[in-house]
């Protein structure tokens, strides 16, 4: 059996709720399938989730598959890799597509494992190679030092996990015209060798500021302890973790492991968000090495800004407030 | 390739570097603050295999060498030395006397606990009148029935207080001066034996340096190390090669120093440039790696000697001699290149300048050095 | 128990900087590690192993240099290691990789395989479950704590973005863990000296493993690179002495580009 042009998104649920790449996957695959003049399609796997199939049609699947069934309920990776190898198969389409969460890295894998494929893992781009018509799958590498494109030229689908936050959710549409198609992936008892006991909900801990991927860090600048709550505020929402200048710390205003430069801890996050740090040298040899640095300072002349991507000249308490009203906004 | 370095060391030197980074170097200011011995790194020390490295696997040790100890000294010394003489005093001093000179029984029942890091050891030879010249021991160890009886006093001892066995030189016969010295192998708590008040110093804060006092303190014939005369022998060959550990904690200090001071100039700019683009600092530390590098020279040079059972006085102490000048050397010339930042405690090389002081003094002075030294030339 | 942990060596990726004249990456003097992810499964075996009795093998693909990776789990305390290499093998992606270390588990006949999460040359995290595919053994992945149950049964905790989830799986079967499980152990200076003197690492070519050339490094791949590229030097940054409004503005553009919002 030939493969189609089609291009499939697997739709990730959990307890009936889509999680969000699977929409921005919709959106990227709508683009891919445009250039492949062909269509978009895709997979709801779970238990009862046939209402899931209509929200999918509407934010653009011209075909959504359902598997549907009791042993759906809650994600093992061997009943799940069965049910999406069986839509693939009877699908055969030329491009599958994975949201890169914690059950999309492990699903993939073995499904790509149990087809035969190609996977290219945590992909940032997706584009169309003009000439061959085969997946351009871009993706950092070697900590994020380098970027790599990946072709599978000869295995089909082209399959790759792809990174939440990356793409675009499309607009939802709900006078969309789509087909539900259901599809019996013949589970059985004898195919599960785990059992899941118990399913727990955490908020999130706090991490150490060494192993942040994002910090939102304090200075003298700051000027209080009560705007301390501020910096907590843009922490949470760039689901980073607050740190602070020795200044800060001494001042009682944050807890000495949170203390970033010499006599504290040497960082390394994507992204350094510097709030009124003027950025002395005990303080710049602990962050420099940061991927992406923001700095609000009022001194012009602050030494922060020469480590700075991006320096913004102004009073944090200003600054902040109008980031908050924005990001909201966002 | 380092010199007589084999595969293991490197990957030694690995292991060491990584533990000295988690477990050593996050407190090392703090020790030095609080004068506080640090007790838990003892305790991951032992865990780890450190406190055993060159002695046999049937006596409790790690089956390594000498050199492998000595890379113990340097790595932990580089970023704390109080930590670095913990463990030189226990290996060199305590337990490589009784590896060598020590009867099957004293190994088994003093050496393996020692090397399996499950006992601290420690050495005792100056006295208050007795300094250089060990020869003027007042320590008097009186022979009674199956025991000796020993009274009098040490100070200046590494570890004491901590340790649990501790190699004590005493003096078993007057008339015969150095000949009449006796090692013996005393435990802790032996009654009548007794741990003076730490003693305040400018460097090593962390390390515990107490006088030792013995009142009628009961040592049965059996601890006698060696034999009855020969203390005097034992303590100048342990020396030996205690110096090549002290030659290690000096390479490690300026290597420390050194370390701290490439990162600072990268970083720190005056007059709108790195201080590293001035010419000025690239000559300082270009000349400050290359005492570096020639001290580590002579160090693995000792030890390779030791290793191979060849002659090593005269190289210990050159190793000793010119490793703590070159860590005084880099260590002052650290501080002046951090300016004003070096001599506060913010950075490390204020703390490394005072602990560097101690090499050139400790387990005979660089005079004393230079006297083994010359005594091979002249002989 | 007989357990099989795998093990990369990877280039300290924390290391490897960007030339800012070139944009090329410097690759000269970084460290070769073993990757983190899989220390951490070195430890969970080798605690299985303190506390019962367990054979640890490690297992590594690789060049002739990982070497000193599989002396490093000796030095740890595993039992055995195992070095496939060959320069077949070179070029393989995961699935081809994965498919290798397959064959070579399979010759072991383990009760229980670690793999690290992901590597951090790499970051795909595929190689695992892939493994286990190949081998038609159950798998859990982001194990974050394993408990055994019985001769049989473990219990795992798989985490996920927002919580965990206790799962219990039969034996065979393969568990990619976290490094925040635990804090793996160092090596022990004697056994640093016992793997140079009397450890020994075994090394399997493609004679051991019978692959067919077709199933090999780029051959056997079904993906391939077509092009890698850095992101070049690290542009100056820019200051802006704007209003708060048009700040907020700049800012958030920023996160956007980087992929933070």
């Amino acid at each position: 059996m030939s493969a189609t042009k089609d291009v499939l998104v697997f739709i990730e649920q959990r307890h009936g709720i889509i999680q969000s790449v699977s929409l921005e996957l919709l959106g990227i695959g709508a683009t891919l399938a445009t250039k492949l003049e062909s269509n978009l399609i895709a997979v709801v796997i779970g238990n009862q989730v046939i209402d899931l199939a209509k929200e999918v049609g509407s934010y653009g699947a011209k075909r959504v598959y359902v598997v549907d069934d009791p042993m759906l309920e809650t994600y093992v990776n061997e009943t799940y890799t069965k049910a999406l190898t069986a839509v693939i198969r009877e699908t055969n389409p030329d491009v599958a597509l994975v949201g890169a969460t914690a059950l999309g890295r492990d699903l993939a894998p073995r499904v790509s494992s149990r087809l035969h494929t190609g996977l290219t893992a945590d992909c940032t781009s997706l584009d169309i190679d003009e000439t061959t018509n085969q997946l351009l799958m871009t993706r950092p590498a070697f900590g994020g030092n380098l970027m790599a494109t990946i072709i599978c030229p000869d295995h089909r689908p082209q399959m790759s996990t792809v990174r939440p936050g990356v793409m675009i959710k499309p607009e939802q549409d709900k006078t969309r015209k789509f087909d539900i198609i259901t599809i019996d992936a013949n589970l059985k008892p004898s195919d599960v060798n785990v059992e899941v006991l118990e399913t727990v909900y955490e908020t999130k801990k706090r991490i150490r500021i060494e192993d942040a991927n994002v910090l939102v860090s304090a200075g003298r600048g700051i000027g209080s302890k009560e705007n301390m709550k501020q910096v907590e505020t843009l922490a949470q929402l760039l689901k980073g973790e607050v740190s602070g200048t020795r200044a800060v710390v001494d001042n009682g205003w944050l807890d000495k492991d949170r203390q970033v430069g010499q006599t504290g801890k040497t960082v390394r996050p994507d992204l350094y968000f510097a709030l009124g740090i003027s950025g002395a040298i005990q303080h710049i040899s602990g962050m420099e090495e940061s991927n992406l640095v923001i700095a609000i300072n009022r001194n012009p002349e602050a030494p922060i800004f020469e480590v700075a991507d991006v320096g913004i000249v102004g009073d944090v308490n200003k600054v902040l407030p109008e980031l908050f009203k924005q990001l909201n906004h966002h | 390739m380092e010199f007589g370095f084999k595969k293991e060391h490197y990957l030694l030197r690995q292991m060491l570097q990584d533990f000295t980074e988690k477990e050593v170097a996050p407190l090392a200011a703090e020790i030095d603050e609080l004068e506080r011995f640090p007790i838990e790194t003892v305790e991951k020390m032992k865990n780890v295999g450190i406190l055993g490295i060159p002695f046999p696997k049937e006596y409790g040790g790690e089956g390594g060498d000498y050199l492998g100890y000595i890379l113990a000294v340097e790595e932990i010394s580089k970023a704390c030395a109080t930590t670095g003489v913990v463990l030189s005093g226990h290996t060199s001093l305590c337990c490589q006397p009784i590896y060598e000179f020590g009867t099957e029984e004293q190994k088994q029942k003093y050496l393996v606990p020692l090397a399996k890091g499950e006992k601290l050891g420690a050495f005792a030879l100056t006295e208050p009148n007795a300094g250089t010249d060990a020869s003027k021991q007042e320590t008097i160890a009186i022979e009674d029935g199956d025991d000796y009886i020993l009274n009098g006093s040490k100070i200046f001892i590494t570890n004491a207080g901590y340790a649990d066995v501790y190699i004590v030189m005493a003096m078993t016969d007057k008339s015969q001066g150095t000949r009449g010295i006796t090692a013996f192998i005393v435990e802790g708590d032996t009654p009548g034996f007794s741990v003076g008040p730490k003693e305040k110093k400018m460097g090593i804060r962390g390390s515990s340096t107490c006088e030792l006092i013995f009142e009628d303190v009961r040592v049965p014939k059996a601890n006698i190390l060696g034999k009855i005369g020969y203390g005097f022998k034992i303590a100048m060959k342990t020396l030996d090669g205690g110096r090549i550990g002290i030659a290690a904690q000096a390479c490690g200090i300026a290597e420390g120093a050194l370390n701290e001071t490439v990162k600072y100039v990268k970083e720190r700019k005056q007059f709108g440039r790195p201080l590293a683009a001035f010419q000025n600092t690239q000559f300082e530390l270009a000349t400050m790696a290359t005492k570096v590098d020639a001290a580590r020279m002579l160090l693995y040079r000792a030890a390779y000697k030791k290793d191979n059972k060849e002659p090593f006085s005269s190289e210990a102490a050159m190793a000793k001699l010119y490793a703590s000048e070159v860590a005084m050397e880099v260590t002052n010339k650290a501080v002046q290149l951090h300016g004003g930042y070096g001599y506060s405690r913010e950075y490390p090389v204020e703390r490394m300048m005072r602990d560097a002081k101690i090499t050139e003094i400790y387990e005979g002075t660089s005079e004393v050095q230079k006297m083994v030294i010359s005594a091979t030339l002249l002989k | 128990m007989k357990i099989v942990v795998c093990v990369k060596q990877v280039p300290d990726t924390s290391e490897v900087r960007i030339d800012q004249k070139t944009g090329t990456m410097i690759r000269e003097g970084v460290k070769s590690i073993i990757n983190p992810d899989d220390l951490s499964g070195l430890e969970a075996a080798l605690s299985i192993k303190d506390q019962n009795h367990a054979e640890v093998i490690a297992l590594s693909m690789g060049p002739m240099q990982a070497d000193s990776a599989m002396r490093e789990c000796l030095a740890m305390g595993v039992d055995r290691a195992i070095l496939v290499s060959d320069r077949v093998f070179a070029g393989a992606d995961t699935w081809a990789t994965s498919l290798l270390l397959s064959k070579a588990i399979a010759q072991i006949n383990p009760d229980l395989i670690i793999c690290g999460r992901q590597a951090i040359d790499g970051d795909t995290a595929q190689v695992g479950p892939q493994i286990a595919e190949h081998l038609s053994l159950p798998s859990v992945a982001y194990v974050g704590d394993i408990t055994l149950e019985n001769e049989n049964n473990l219990v795992v905790k798989r985490t996920f973005e927002n919580g965990y989830q206790l799962i219990r799986v039969k034996t065979p079967c393969l568990l990619t863990v976290l490094s925040e499980m635990n804090s793996p152990r160092y090596m022990r200076v004697g056994g640093i000296f016992s793997a140079f003197n009397d450890g020994l690492v075994e090394v399997w070519d493609n004679s051991n493993l019978n692959l067919q050339p077709e199933e090999l490094g780029l051959k056997g791949s079904p993906t391939k690179v077509k092009k890698s590229y850095t992101k070049g030097v690290k542009t100056a940054g820019k200051v802006f002495d704007v209003e708060p409004k048009e700040a907020a503005k700049v800012i958030i553009e920023k996160l956007k580009e980087s992929y933070i919002l």
